[in-house]
């Protein structure tokens, strides 16, 4: 189960149990045999549900995750105080706090996974990164494919890319911004060239940042232009600068990877890109820094 | 140039800002004779509106002279006379080619936000927050277009701005509010709103063949106009009970056969669930206040269909989706293809069958664009409709 369903599932449960709690505290006290606590399980209640609404409302879970299990271990400490109260139930305790210590268990198992899944993020370095996204353009394949395969025309759809040099019939010489003021460059090679239909290239030995992919265009039938989907492969380098030269990619390759494909759709559709950068404005910069994320990489990439 | 500038709620300024230029090659600059402050925009000034900038330009119903194009623009030269369009549309992508304009693929430079918030992107739109591109405005004296080649509507009569200016969005708005009505002759089409576009969606409502028209609002000078300027029924929602009960009374117990909402997210409503939506609208728990719109889909007769052109934003509560299911309602939606529109509503104007410019209230000057959002807003001095003179 991966880190988000798991949250979901526990979400749900937390508010439920933590309802139950809220609205019946009587029955829910009796039913766990802790008959005299009946004022405790309001409190209980509201931790539940806090923790339930932070578990699905929230984009990063683990800490919430973590929340549960040391509500978990609250819990079993009260049903632990509960067996030395005379008024206890000890039948039901014992198969309350069963229950509690199952629940505790699939709780540690979601925040050993969570936990991982993080840090496997975090350390992404050295393994691939995929990607992948689509889009349709009302043009013929053949034009699309030639737009693509003549590489110098790339720079004008990946605003981070300075320039590609097409040095050989299969390969051309890439140099994109890096961190800072720098340039990174690398050489390529096309590996699968079929007109109007792919494209696939590789980087040669020695890229800082090796990477793959094919984009592929079928056209639709009837008057209804042509898919355009575009494959990568990338393997962020490892270290503070490698993450830096990453940057290619932005925070969210998959919206980046996705900007590229529209600003493609622009220039063969249009015959230009849309844009905002130079327009007046009552403030210093003509785009805005909070919400343009298109207009802002064009600024900074111009 | 001077500019209207928005800074925050119920803030806006003029202000000294650089002069537009061309950006693109199918980009044209206008000149600004006439701009509107449009309903909508009071969304902006009220806050409601996400992702507006401190210092973005107001603005997306104007019209002007042009005074530059760009290479690409074949069709305009300087001194042309022009409306312009709000939504900004290429012309060149599936939606443009299906007259669905106002979904243009590629005048939205910041589609990837708009996704987010609303599943799919829309198109571009001058001065109306960065989810529709974070284009500078029109309520300035002069205003960058893009794709000029496409949007803008050459004027080659005589006829005034006043007559002309609502091509823009609001003429357009309200009568495609009618069209969504399928109105066959003698329909009853009841209006919520009788601001500026509920009024020209009431006109359009008898051009398109309807019998009876009940205009909808509590402000007693806006149903005075409804009644006088385009012959419609009037009902103070403030003077009954229940709409739907007042209007199946009016209506021989069946309902209005379509209903258009013409409000959108700010309505007034009385009554408990009056408050409860303002509540939760203020709080931003909400970003919409739907109260006409419910009583929309409430009141229309069984199989009727609802037309919403007021501008909604975001998500609704209490949404009587089990009126729609049960009783075969349909609903029509949309920013407005204004391009589909323009010709043949300019013909219609020409031809006498309709003017407009009877919603006007005030005419100010660009410097007093402030002014006129507070009057605006407040309905003060009986204002409809503000026109700009930059």
């Amino acid at each position: 189960m991966n880190t988000r369903a798991a949250a979901t599932a526990l979400g749900w449960f937390s508010i439920g149990l933590g309802l139950a709690e809220l609205i019946a505290p009587r029955k829910m006290s009796r039913a766990t045999g802790l008959n005299s606590r009946e004022k405790v399980m309001p409190y209980l209640g509201a931790r539940e549900v806090a923790s339930g609404i932070g578990l699905l409302a929230s984009q990063k879970p683990t800490a919430w995750l973590w929340s549960r299990v040391i509500g978990d271990a609250m819990d079993l400490a009260i049903l632990g105080c509960g067996f030395r109260n005379s008024q206890s139930n000890s039948k039901r305790l014992a198969l309350a706090s069963g229950m509690v210590a199952a629940v505790t268990a699939l709780d540690v198992l979601a925040c050993n996974e969570a936990t991982r899944d993080k840090k496997r993020s975090v350390t992404a370095n050295g393994s691939k990164t995929q990607l992948f996204r689509t889009i349709t353009i009302q043009k013929s394949a053949r034009d699309l494919y030639q737009f693509w395969r003549s590489l110098e025309n790339l720079p004008q759809i990946i605003p981070d890319l300075k320039s590609v040099k097409v040095t050989g019939e299969r390969t051309s010489h890439w140099v994109a911004a890096g961190p800072g003021d720098t340039e990174i460059e690398w050489d390529a090679e096309i590996t699968d060239d079929q007109p109007a239909a792919r494209i696939s290239w590789r980087s040669l030995p020695g890229a800082p940042v090796p990477n793959n992919g094919t984009v592929y265009f079928e056209e639709l039938v009837g008057d209804r232009g042509c898919v355009v989907k575009l494959r990568m492969h990338y393997v962020p380098p490892a270290g503070g600068i490698g993450a830096k030269i990453a940057r290619l990619f932005g925070k969210a390759p998959e919206q980046q990877t996705m900007e590229f494909l529209r600003k493609f759709k622009q220039l063969m559709e249009t015959g230009e890109i849309a844009t905002t950068v130079g327009q007046p404005a009552g403030r210093k910069l003509s785009y805005s820094p909070k919400f343009d994320v298109a207009a802002r990489r064009m600024a900074e990439a111009n | 140039m001077k500019a209207n500038c928005w800074y925050g709620m119920k803030d806006v300024r003029v202000e000294t800002v650089p002069d537009p230029k061309i950006l693109n090659p199918r980009d044209a600059i206008v000149k600004v004779t006439s701009t509107a402050i449009c309903g909508s925009d009071l969304h902006l000034y009220d806050g409601y509106v996400p992702t507006m900038e401190k210092g973005d330009i107001l603005g997306h119903e104007f019209m002007g002279e042009v005074v530059e194009v760009g290479k690409g623009v074949k069709n305009l030269k300087a001194g042309d006379r022009v409306v312009v369009p709000f939504p900004i549309a290429c012309g060149n992508c599936y939606f443009c080619k299906r007259d669905e304009w106002s979904s243009c693929e590629n005048s939205n430079p910041n589609a990837t936000l708009a996704e987010k918030m609303w599943g799919h992107h829309t198109c571009g739109i001058f001065g109306y927050s960065h989810l529709t591109g974070g284009y500078a405005g029109g309520q300035a004296e002069y205003v960058r277009v893009p794709f000029a080649d496409v949007g803008p509507l050459k004027i080659e009569s005589n006829l005034p701005d006043e007559k002309v200016l609502f091509l823009s969005d609001i003429l357009p708005t309200g009568y495609m509010a009618a069209e969504f009505c399928e109105i066959e002759p003698g329909d009853t089409v009841a209006v919520w709103g009788c601001g500026p576009v509920g009024l020209l969606a009431m006109k359009s409502a008898f051009l398109l063949g309807a019998g009876r028209v009940i205009a909808i609002d509590e402000y007693p000078e806006r149903l005075a106009l409804a009644r006088q300027k385009v012959g419609a029924e009037t009902l103070n929602f403030a003077e009954v009970e229940s709409v739907s009960n007042a209007l199946r009374d009016i209506t021989g117990g069946r309902g209005p056969d379509a209903c258009i909402d013409a409000v959108g997210q700010e309505a007034n409503a009385h009554g408990l669930i009056g408050i409860y939506d303002r509540v939760k609208h203020t709080a931003r728990l909400q970003t919409d206040r739907p109260t006409a719109l419910r009583q929309a889909i409430t009141a229309v007769r069984n199989g009727g269909v609802v037309s919403v052109v007021g501008v909604y934003g975001g998500v609704i509560d209490k949404f009587p989706m089990g009126a729609i299911v049960n009783r075969g309602l349909t609903i029509k939606s949309g920013q407005t293809p204004v391009h589909k529109y323009m010709r043949p509503l300019l013909q219609r104007i020409e031809k006498g069958e309709i003017d407009p410019s009877f919603i006007i209230s005030h005419r100010l000057s660009l410097g007093e664009a402030p002014h006129g959002y507070e009057i605006f807003q407040k309905r003060d001095d009986d204002c409809i409709k503000i026109v700009l003179k930059p």
